[in-house]
């Protein structure tokens, strides 16, 4: 009945436009406040980013990323409800205030950004590109031999746009089959509907991680495009698009500055580092300025962690996605992760 | 004439039931005006207010996405209206497929539910209590997912004399293309059923004068494949064949029919059609067994009279309820989204509003896509119930 839940929560939402009021800027803060959570817009499971555990307790990253604003906004990270979106629901969500942050694996456009009611902070969750994730048996090596192939794609997704300009320009013929939910595709392509695959290259490592062999599938080598996923507010509340922007860059900023969850306290209290101090609130009023706790970034490092660690935890060696840190280490490592300062 | 002075001059007063009436007509229209102006201008200013496009220009944009199955040409530089054709005649595709085999089916079935016979008539009860009581959309779950998708692949396909082949990747057969006796042909059957319509005529009026039936059917199919054979003697074959060939990953050539159009096709036909061959049944039993045996009386044999007393009595109680069904399964025609058939709301409803984000105007368009196919089907049915019903005289 997923179709019709969708189709009902766009139906629902488009009415809820009609009958609200205004927003205004500092809405969203007052009414958080208010209500005592955040209500943060999450993907319809997908492992490393966010998926609900035995428990139904949410774990990832971008879930990650709403906890770390709801420990800046209450000092509590628990202070958070999560609404599973499938990729069709998630803009209507947010613009007709369902959810206060939509943190679902959503690429940063401009189209997204200026025509839709909608605007990205800027803090990048994860940079990610297009890739395809074919079976073995195909004996394919690249995705320049995929011409006439079948391609399974995500209904409402930048990849139905990136796979049809990839295969244009390279003067190749396919058929998109496009579903719903990221599972009815999965299954899709291991029942031999589809020969490829094709969505976020970080997705495709998560759902082959699904699959009942994952041996029997590899992901080609092609990245076809710029994908950079991040958080999302609604449009026209500049003093919560700030809070989300500059959690994400405090998550950033404590990486470098070598703060971790297990050291954080220590540091407050005694660091000598003037940029350390900073940062954690010892000096300076910074976290008045975006009308959040004053020790905001102790509560984000302490109970959620520093950017590294979150990654870590959710993606990285520990996890059964084993994805590098690649583009997203730190630009003192190699990476493009690279946060403006606090001060 | 004489004015009647005297007369106490209508006073408007709310004791007088006609003022009260029309009093209440105007609070009405008046509280439903202001509530869709008001529904409305709130939309627009909240929309504005959050930087949300609207109107309906997005609709000349080129799409950029690719799509499963168009009957028309379409390359990814189209536009949105194109692509909303292109959902709107997939949908046309399935309501028509399935309305046609439904009928046929369910007709089947509901005379077959009063078939004297034992095994004939049970095997059609549990086929109407099984497929009637299943929701449809796990039905099209069922096919597509239980039944085609577990097909071998298209290198192992079950080939049937190398013309079709099914896999998973749905029924490839051969396309059939203009060649040069194409056109003549087009004529010949022009031409063939021209013939069929003036010797009906023919024949009716010879029955109306002298009561001798013709057999208009079997003359009619004789006129209609000699007249055409004769044509294609002369000028040529009119189409020329092309086969589907394996390359690559897949058939090259030929026609395929998709594997989501056959599951979505065949579960709609299978689903609908069991209510339609209860309503069969039902209009049936009402035409009352005196009618049966009057026509036999007279010397018509079971056929005839089925053909020539039953149904056509029958037909005043089955049409207004058949209606009904066929808007069913129009609009259960939307539940393809569920397996990825590019129709309405799986490509409109869904890829194009995600693409544009345009909430309001997309769910708009697509819902009133859905009243007119239903009106215009309705329509149809009335026009047509009326020309069956019975005429008194």
């Amino acid at each position: 009945m997923k179709v019709l839940k969708s189709t009902l929560a766009i139906v629902c939402a488009a009415a809820v436009l009609g009958v609200s009021g205004f927003a205004q800027a500092g809405a969203t803060l007052d009414a958080v406040q208010k209500k005592g959570f955040v209500q943060c817009g999450v993907s319809d499971g997908l492992p490393g980013f966010s998926v609900p555990d035995a428990s139904g307790k949410i774990l990832g990253i971008d879930a990650d990323v709403c906890r770390a604003v709801a420990a800046a906004v209450f000092g509590d990270a628990t202070k958070v409800k999560f609404s599973q979106l499938n990729a069709k629901e998630r803009f209507t969500a947010l613009q007709s205030g369902e959810v206060d942050i939509l943190s679902r694996n959503t690429t940063m456009t401009s189209s997204r950004d200026a025509g839709m009611g909608l605007k990205f902070p800027g803090f990048i969750t994860y940079y990610d590109g297009v890739g395809f994730l074919v079976n073995n048996k195909l004996g394919v090596k690249s995705a320049k031999e995929l011409d006439g192939a079948t391609i399974c794609i995500q209904a409402g997704t930048t990849t139905e746009l990136n796979v049809s300009d990839y295969f244009r320009a390279n003067n190749l013929k396919y058929t998109p089959i496009t579903f719903d939910t990221s599972d009815e595709s999965a299954k899709s392509l291991e029942s031999g509907r589809c020969d490829v695959l094709t969505s976020d290259k970080s997705q495709l490592f998560a759902q082959r991680s699904k699959l009942a062999s994952p041996k029997d599938y590899s992901v080609l080598p092609e990245t076809i495009s710029k994908e950079p996923l991040g958080p999302v507010v609604r449009n026209g509340d500049d003093e919560w698009l700030a809070i989300v922007r500059w959690v994400g860059y405090a998550m950033l900023n404590a990486e470098e500055a070598g703060i971790t969850s297990k050291n954080v306290e220590a540091e407050a209290k005694s660091t000598k580092n003037p940029d350390v101090a900073r940062l954690l609130g010892a000096d300076g009023e910074y976290g008045k300025d975006l009308k959040v706790k004053k020790d905001w970034v102790v509560q984000i490092v302490k109970q959620v962690g520093n950017y590294g660690e979150v990654f870590e935890k959710n993606l990285g060696k520990g996890t059964p996605l084993e994805i590098d840190r690649g583009l997203n280490a730190l630009w003192t490592n190699g990476g493009i992760q690279y946060a403006p300062p606090v001060r | 004439m004489q004015t009647q002075i005297g007369a106490p001059k209508q006073k408007l007063s709310f004791s007088d039931p006609k003022v009260r009436a029309w009093l209440f007509q105007i609070i009405t229209i008046v509280a439903v005006v202001s509530l869709g102006w008001y529904l409305f201008n709130n939309t627009q200013t909240n929309l504005q207010h959050r930087g949300i496009t609207s109107g309906f220009d997005f609709l000349e944009r080129s799409a950029g996405f690719g799509i499963a199955q168009h009957l028309i040409d379409y390359t990814e530089s189209d536009s949105y209206a194109r692509v909303f054709v292109i959902g709107l005649l997939n949908t046309l595709l399935v309501t028509v497929i399935g309305v046609v085999l439904a009928t046929l089916l369910g007709f089947i079935i509901g005379v077959a539910r009063l078939s004297p016979n034992w095994m004939i008539n049970k095997l059609a009860t549990v086929y109407v209590e099984v497929f009637r009581n299943i929701p449809p959309l796990l039905q099209i779950l069922f096919w597509y997912f239980a039944v085609f998708l577990t097909m071998p692949g298209p290198r192992a396909s079950h080939n049937f004399g190398d013309t079709f082949f099914v896999s998973s990747r749905g029924l490839n057969m051969p396309a059939a293309l203009a060649a040069d006796g194409f056109w003549p042909f087009v004529v010949s059957v022009v031409v063939a059923i021209v013939a069929i319509v003036l010797m009906a005529r023919w024949a009716n009026k010879r029955f109306e004068a002298t009561g001798v039936p013709f057999h208009k059917f079997w003359a009619g199919l004789a006129l209609l494949i000699v007249i055409p054979a004769l044509c294609a003697l002369i000028f040529g074959a009119p189409l020329h064949w092309e086969m589907p060939k394996l390359q690559g990953f897949n058939f090259v050539g030929g026609w395929v029919l998709i594997p989501e159009l056959l599951a979505l096709t065949l579960a709609l036909t299978v689903y609908t059609a069991a209510f339609i061959a209860e309503i069969v049944r039902s209009g049936i039993k009402s035409v009352s067994h005196g009618q049966t045996e009057a026509a036999r009386s007279l010397g018509l044999r079971p056929g005839p009279t089925l053909r020539k007393v039953i149904i056509p009595q029958a037909l005043r109680v089955i049409i207004p309820p058949l209606t009904s069904q066929y808007l069913n399964l129009a609009k259960n025609s939307s539940l393809a989204a569920g397996i990825g058939y590019p129709e309405m709301v799986s490509l409109f409803a869904g890829t194009v509003l995600n693409q544009t984000g345009q909430a309001i105007e997309v769910i708009a368009i697509t819902m009133s896509v859905y009243l007119a196919i239903s009106i215009s089907i309705s329509l149809l049915m009335n026009w047509y119930n009326k020309r069956i019903a019975l005429i008194e005289r």
